[in-house]
Parts: structure tokens; sequence; C-alpha cells
């Protein structure tokens, strides 16, 4: 056991003294984060959006006062009729529309009911939504204030429509996919990297000619970079709730527990590489292949899956990333629980399983 | 007397608080094998890279070529040859390729890479060998060839890093046939090398120790001087005093 | 019972195509000092590796201390200490914890086998707080050897330890193999330089993967068939060239300060009449002597043999 933590220990040192690693392993998924987090509440602030007000009453005042309070929104009040609003969406000039129609007022005190249409251009999904939900918000705020003076049950339906992208796939896309991105690149490309590169100094012969087993090599690899992925975890999460407004919204211990997974996920590929490369090169050439591509175009982060030609599909599958990015999306958007991702869960296993007896069935004992 | 091909005056390379090369001032002529020794950490590398005008001096003077280090080193690149144990040939590229390619790069026209490579291959001996990937060939062989492919354009001097270690003994000596040859058409030949029975063939020694040329003349007078039988003794007496192991 | 028993060893790569070590059979006594002489491409690392089962061999056997190579490589790997040819430490770690890794690596600790590397380690203790990545050849080499020995092993392979390293280092490198040898430590160590062969007890010498010849140094020595002159003038390019050319010289090669000459007619007559031809052919200051061979002219030749032999 002392073995073991003494190689722990030297790991530790190699991370530590070398800026560049350190830089790596604890500075990417920071700027990441913080830059595309940066661009999106940028870009959140004073949007441009159009109010179309048919209605021209008490409440549709009211609520269009509200909105233009807020600092989201730039806001343009005119009576734009349907193609109007269409080539202002195509020009890209607004972001979004709100249409009271005609008789809002009117509608609310006799049916108990009004309907707003909210139209958002979703080719830029995360602003549209965001957009969207702020509207929401306000409405939803107002009916409230509405609710308490009177006694009759009031209700305002906003009435979504998001152009261009109706289904709104990949909604949140960017933290989960952002976390499988960085975990397999952290992992992959550092435990590779960190074995080729005894195999370059001589002294994985040495090690193998102690009486230290390689097993163990293998395992003292495994933790340090395990409890550097952990860390980078947690300080995306922080990021992500403080920066970003987007904790996680099911179980932390189960978030927790399904990247522990991932992770060793990741190591095991990492490890498959280490076996299979030479120099500290080559790993990093397939490291960046086996992880990067892959997570960005099979994972579903950035191009919907369903879409894709069946081979595709079926390749995405072999990709760990994807079922990462479904889990972490269904926990930390939609709250789900162990029930909702049991299957993803299971095949995330699988994979590592498959991996990790692979690569140890390759990783010799000896040398070539 | 000849002009000398290298004169350097109180040359100096100082890294922060540390001289790793202090006041070197020596001379090689045409023609010349000149030996420069050391021990680990001396300074040879530094006042290699100095002499090759891949680094600034600190201070002094030094002329290479007929061209001064601060002004010209690209026109020094052009007049050198330069070989060592490390770096040498495109492994993954064949003898004729490597060949070409070096000459090409020091700007020879095809019809001098015609002869001259035709000329090489004889002199090597390596006729039947022309299409085979340099990682092919045994090491001494390798080492034969960058040589030559060093001297291709007949530079004024040649620089060689360690060009024989780990080469067999008789390699060893037919690679300085080629030393020699070189020497006679004129080439200054500047040597580092861990053999001492190397250093007997040179025309003349310098011995560096602690960044500080210790010593510098023919093997036969540095012997007299510290009145030993072998330059195995010289080197010993004098480097045994070095305070710059740790370096 | 032998330290080492090789028999018949072989190990091929790419499939057969390259030949590494070719049918070797040596044997090495406990307390012995055995050399690998040879130039790079000879084989020595991969014997190394093979008997430090980090290679499997491709035929033949060896043992280890009795243990076989193949069979019980845990029992070996458990025994034996090794220094590879490729400076092997981790560059961004102290001396001190270089020494304290490989102590715990190997199931010891630095304080339980000090007196063995005490030698050593008091050289290069005053930096125990440098990391190696920015200690000179020879002090690294000093830290690889005390890695080496911290598990106080039965037997120590050494591939190259003396390659790069400057002949001052050198000699300090085989005294302290010396004092190791003294404590009952059966080392093989391996060497391009021909100079550390007498300082082995017995040596192979070695060329592509072949055994040349295999006995103490003395004994390779004294077989030398010919008698061995040096020989120096005023032009000692010149003399080479105009030796090979003589038509009673046996073989000539430079050798240090001096040309190395055998003769094919070797009488005092001979002699006499090399030395007028010389002085015919414009060389001045002529001086003559009958040495011993060196190891290094022993090498020569039998390599020169061999090529004969294979028609090269």
């Amino acid at each position: 056991m002392k073995q073991f933590f003494t190689f722990v220990k030297k790991e530790f040192y190699h991370v530590f003294r070398d800026k560049k690693t350190l830089l790596m392993l604890f500075g990417l998924p920071i700027s990441m984060i913080i830059l595309f987090g940066f661009a999106l509440t940028n870009e959140i602030k004073n949007a441009k959006i159009v109010i179309v007000d048919y209605s021209k009453d008490v409440v549709t005042q009211q609520i269009i006062s509200k909105i233009e309070a807020s600092k989201y929104f730039d806001v343009e009040r005119s009576l734009y009729s349907h193609e109007q609003l269409e080539a202002a969406f195509k020009e890209g000039k607004i972001k979004m529309a709100i249409v009271f129609p005609e008789k809002f007022n009117e509608n609310l005190l006799h049916l108990n009911k009004a309907q707003v249409q909210v139209i958002a251009d979703a080719t830029d999904i995360n602003t549209a939504t965001t957009l969207s939900n702020y509207v929401s918000a306000i409405i939803g705020d107002y009916q409230i204030q509405l609710l308490k003076n009177k006694n009759v049950p009031m209700r305002i339906v906003p009435e979504l429509r998001m152009l261009y992208n109706p289904q709104l796939k990949g909604e949140y896309t960017f933290i989960p996919g952002m976390m499988a991105m960085i975990m397999m690149l952290v992992c992959v490309m550092m435990t590779s990297i960190s074995i080729v590169k005894e195999k370059e100094l001589g002294t994985m012969e040495i090690l193998l000619v102690s009486p230290f087993k390689p097993f163990m090599v293998i395992l003292s690899k495994f933790v340090p970079y395990l409890i550097i992925s952990l860390i980078n975890v947690t300080s995306i999460l922080l990021l992500s709730w403080l920066f970003l407004d987007l904790p996680v919204k099911g179980s932390i211990l189960l978030f927790y527990a399904e990247s522990l997974l991932f992770i060793l996920t990741s190591l095991s590929l990492g490890l498959l590489i280490s076996v299979n490369s030479e120099s500290q090169q080559t790993a990093m050439f397939i490291s960046l292949m086996a992880t990067m591509l892959p997570t960005m175009l099979l994972s579903g982060f950035m191009f919907p899956i369903e879409n894709m030609p069946l081979p595709l599909q079926t390749v995405s599958n072999l990709v760990p990333s994807k079922w990462f990015y479904i889990i972490v999306r269904s926990i930390m958007i939609k709250g789900s629980g162990f029930s909702a991702v049991w299957k993803e869960t299971l095949i995330l296993a699988g994979i590592t399983f498959f991996l990790l007896i692979v690569s140890l069935k390759k990783f010799k004992i000896r040398l070539a | 007397m000849q002009t000398p091909v290298i004169k350097t005056e109180k040359l100096t390379k100082r890294f922060g608080d540390f001289i790793a090369a202090k006041e070197l001032s020596f001379e090689v002529y045409p023609g010349e094998i000149f030996g420069f020794l050391g021990a680990n950490g001396a300074g040879k590398t530094t006042a290699m890279r100095m002499l090759c005008g891949l680094s600034k001096p600190s201070s002094g003077t030094a002329t290479i070529a007929g061209f001064d280090v601060y002004r010209s080193p690209n026109e020094i690149k052009k007049n050198i040859g330069y070989m060592s144990q490390k770096f040498s040939l495109h492994e993954d590229l064949t003898v004729m390729e490597n060949i070409r390619f070096y000459g090409g790069i020091y700007g020879l026209s095809n019809e001098q890479l015609k002869t001259k490579s035709a000329e090489l291959v004889e002199l090597l001996g390596l006729q039947n060998e022309t299409k085979k990937l340099v990682s092919e060939l045994p090491l001494g062989w390798k080492q034969k060839l960058a040589f030559s492919v060093a001297v291709i354009h007949q530079p004024k001097i040649v620089f060689l890093d360690e060009p024989t270690g780990g080469v067999d003994p008789v390699t060893r000596r037919q690679f300085w046939d080629l030393i020699y040859d070189a020497s006679d058409k004129g080439i200054a030949v500047f040597v580092t090398t861990h053999y001492m029975d190397e250093a007997e063939y040179c025309n003349r020694v310098s011995i560096m120790v602690d960044g500080n040329i210790e010593a510098l003349d023919t093997p036969v007078n540095l012997k007299k001087q510290f009145s030993v039988n072998s330059m195995e003794e010289v080197f010993y007496q004098l480097a045994r005093g070095a305070k710059r192991k740790a370096d | 019972m032998s330290a080492l028993v090789l028999n018949n060893l072989s190990k091929t790569y790419t499939k057969g195509a390259v030949i590494a070590v070719d049918n070797f059979s040596l044997k090495v006594e406990k307390g012995e000092l055995f050399g690998l002489i040879g130039p790079d491409g000879a084989g020595k690392t991969s014997i190394f590796r093979m008997l430090t089962t980090l290679l499997l061999p491709d035929g033949g056997s060896a043992t280890v201390d009795g243990y076989d190579i193949v069979k019980d490589y845990k029992a070996i790997r458990n025994r034996v200490g090794y220094m590879p040819g490729k400076f092997s430490l981790y560059q961004d770690m102290t001396i001190e914890e270089n020494l304290d890794f490989f102590a715990t690596v190997f199931g010891t600790t630095v304080q339980e086998n000090y007196e063995l590397i005490k030698d050593i380690y008091v050289q290069i203790e005053p930096f125990k707080d440098r990391r190696a990545g920015k200690l000179s050849g020879g002090m690294k080499q000093k830290l690889a050897l005390c890695c080496a020995l911290i598990h106080k092993p039965t037997v120590l392979f050494l591939d190259e330890p003396t390659t790069g390293v400057d002949s001052v280092s050198r000699k300090e490198f085989w005294e302290m193999l010396k004092r190791l040898k003294e404590q009952g430590i059966t080392i093989m160590v391996s060497t391009p330089y021909m100079d550390e062969a007498t300082l082995c007890d017995r040596i192979a010498l070695m060329q592509t993967g072949k055994i040349l010849s295999i006995d103490t140094p003395q004994n390779i020595i004294s077989a030398y068939p010919e008698n061995l002159y040096a020989i120096k003038s005023n032009k000692m390019f010149k003399l080479l060239k105009d030796l090979r050319q003589y038509e009673n010289t046996l073989s000539c090669f430079a050798f240090g300060e001096y040309l190395h000459l055998s003769l094919v007619n070797d009488t005092q007559t001979t002699l006499n009449e090399l030395n007028e031809w010389l002085k015919n052919n414009e060389h001045l200051n002529i001086e003559i002597k009958k040495i011993e061979a060196t190891i290094e002219d022993c090498f020569i030749k039998l390599l020169n043999t061999q090529n004969a032999n294979t028609g090269n």
C-alpha cells in the first residue's frame, strides 16, 4: 500500500511541477466556461425585441412596461405586419417578437383566458430559450399580481413559437457538452501522455523490473487524474451555477456518481491509447482524435443525432460522451432521477468495462 | 601565415549570473583538425552554438569564415557544415533523397548535385544502398554518410559534435579517414569527442574546464607540458579539478 | 551455481528479419564483473532486456540466480538491479525524491540499505534538493546507480552506464563498480568504450549480435596472433596512406598518436627495410616500437577476420 501512495505522490509531483500541465488541467475548463458563459450573458443583455400590440389596453400596457423595465430587452413598439416581422427575423435585426392579439383585456375579463404570442429566433437556441423564459417569467409574475386583487382565476397563456428550430433540440447543450469534452480531454490525454512519457524516459523499464505490480502502475496513474477531474467537475458546476445561473436540478450525489463513471471510462480510454503508442506526440494526437472529434460531432452536443444518417447514428452509440451527455442533461436540466438514466448508465459502464479489459490485456508485463 | 577561418577574442556567454563560456580566445586555420574537449557541462555546447551562429555571444568578438557572429549569422551558416551524433540525417528518407535534400538546402545546382552525389556514393561504397531508407543503415554508415553530407557544399569549416559515439572501432577509423580527406581539401574540422585516442588525431586540442579554455596546444606539446604519456592523462589532470560538475 | 547462464539465447525483431542476438551462450559466476563490449547494434541492450525479463527470447534459455527468465520472471524482478541505457530518472523530481521513490517501489527504504550506496550517495548528497533534470551526466549516472542498488540486488545489470560521460566521471564510475564487486554483487555491464574492457574480470566482445570472443581481457590480449608495432613519423596521415600501400603490411590503422602495424614477413630484416622505405618516402623522426595489443586491437582484428570470412 505504501508503494501505491508513493507512486500517487510522484504523479502529483509531475502534475504540479509542470506549469503547462497545470494550466491545461485547471485553466482549460475554467476559461472555457467563462468564455462561453460571457458570450451567452452578453448577448442576452439588451436583446432587440419587437412588441406588437393590437389590443392597446390597460393590461397589455402594464405587461409591456414591465418588459421594458427589464435590462435584458431593448424593446421597440411597433405595428409590424406578419410579413414585416418575418423579414426582421430573417435579417437578424430582432431576437424575439411578442404579439398581443386584439381584445386582450376583454378576453381576459370575459373568458378568463388570453393568449400572447412569443416568437423567438431559435437558431440561437440558448438565447431563444433564455429570452422566452424571461418573458414567461415576467408574464407569470404579472399574473400573480392580477390574481391577488381579484378572485376570479384568470390565465394569460404565452404561446411560444420557436422559429427555425421548433423542436428546440439541445436546450442548455453547452454545459453538459462542455463537461463531457473537458473530462475526456483531461483524462484521456493526460493519462495516455503520462504513461507514454515513462516509456520514453525509460523509467517504465525500471518499474517493470521492480516487484511493483504492473497493474498497480496503472491504478496509481488513475488516481491523480481522477481527483483532478472531480475538482474540474466541481468547478464547472460552481461556475455554471454562479455565472450562468444553472444549478443542478436533480440529485448532486447521482450527478457525481455518474461523473465518476464517465471519468473511469475516459481513463480506460487513455490507458488503451497509451499501450498502443510509443511517443508522446502519437499519444497526444490519438487522444485528440478520440476525444474532441467524437464528442463534438457525435455526442448530440452540437448536432442533433436524430437528424444524422443511420450509419452515423449507429456509430454515435459507441461514443461514451453521447451517453454521458444524455445523463448529465437529464440530471442537471430536467432534474430526473436514476430511473430515467439507468439505461445510459448501464451502457456507459459496459463501454468502460470493455475498454478496461482490452487495455489491461494489452498492457504488457514486458516490453514490446 | 594563413588567415584563420575561426578567430575569437574574449568570446563570452552569460545566462543570468552564470558564465557558461568565459573569454574564449583562439584561432583555427584552414585544413586544421581542431579537437574541442571538455568535461560534461564545461561549456562546449554553448561555445559551439555561438560559433555556428545559433546563439548570440554576450560579449567578445568572433569571426567565422570571414563573417562576424553578431552581424552575419546567416552568412556563417552558409559557409559551415554541421553534424552531431544526435541530429544528422532524416531517417525516413532514402540515402539519395538525403543527399539531394541537404545539397538542395545549401543551394547546389542540379548539375552539381548529380556529380556530387555520384562521387559521394562511390566514395562511401553505397552504390547498392542509394534507395534504402537511412534508418535501415548500420550506425557507422549513417555517421559516415552524415559527415559526407555535411561537407557536400564544401564549407570552410565543419563542426562535428561527438560524431563517433557508439561506433565500432573499425568504422570509427574509417570515419577519421573521411575527416583527414576533408582536411586535405582545406576544410577546417572542429570536433568534440569523448574518445581520448581521437584527441591524438587532432592537429591541435583545446580543453575546457568550467567555462574556460585551460589548455590549447598540439597533443605532443600538451603531453610534454603536463609530463604525461597520453591525452587521457592530460584531460584527467585538468578536468579532475572541475567545480562545475553539478551543472 | 552460476549467477547467469545463457544457453543459445536468441532474439529477433520485425518477424525474424533483424537478428539482434544470435545464439548467445555464456556463464557468469557469482561476484564476477562481466563486460559486454561492443558498438551500438551489437545486441547488448537486447541481452539486458531478456535477462531482466523485459523481453522474451525467440530461442534458447537463460537463468538469473538459478531462476528461468521466462517462467520465474517475478522472482527475478525481486532480486535484480537494472540501469537502462537511456537515462531513466524523473527529471522533475529531486535527487532525494527519486531515491525515495525507487526505494519504496522496490519495497524497501533508503535507511535499510544505506550502507550499500553510502560511498556513492555522499558524493551527490550536497545536491539532494536539486532536480534530476538539472544534474550533469556524471551526477545523473551516480544517482541512477544509487536507485538501481537501493534494494540490495544480487545481480546488477548496467547498460552502457558510461556512454556520453566524460573520462573523469567514467573513471570514478569504474572505481565504484570495483567497490560494489567487493561486496559480492554480480555485475554485468556493457560499454562501447574498448579501454574499459580491462577493468572487467571477463568480457565478451560482440558485434551485430554475435560473440567474437569471450575470455579474461588478459587472455584475449595474449591471443593476439601477430606482433604489433606502434609507429609514427612527422607526417601521420601520409604515413597511414603509405603503409597501406606497403608490400609487407598485414594491417595498419591509426591508434592515438601512433599507427598500429602488423607485418607479413615479421623479421628484423623486414623492419629494417621498412625503415629505409619510409625514409625514402620523405618521412622524418620515424619511431617504431614493439607493443602489447590492447582490447581495441583485438576487436579490430576479430572484426576484420569476421568480415573476411563472411566475404565483406
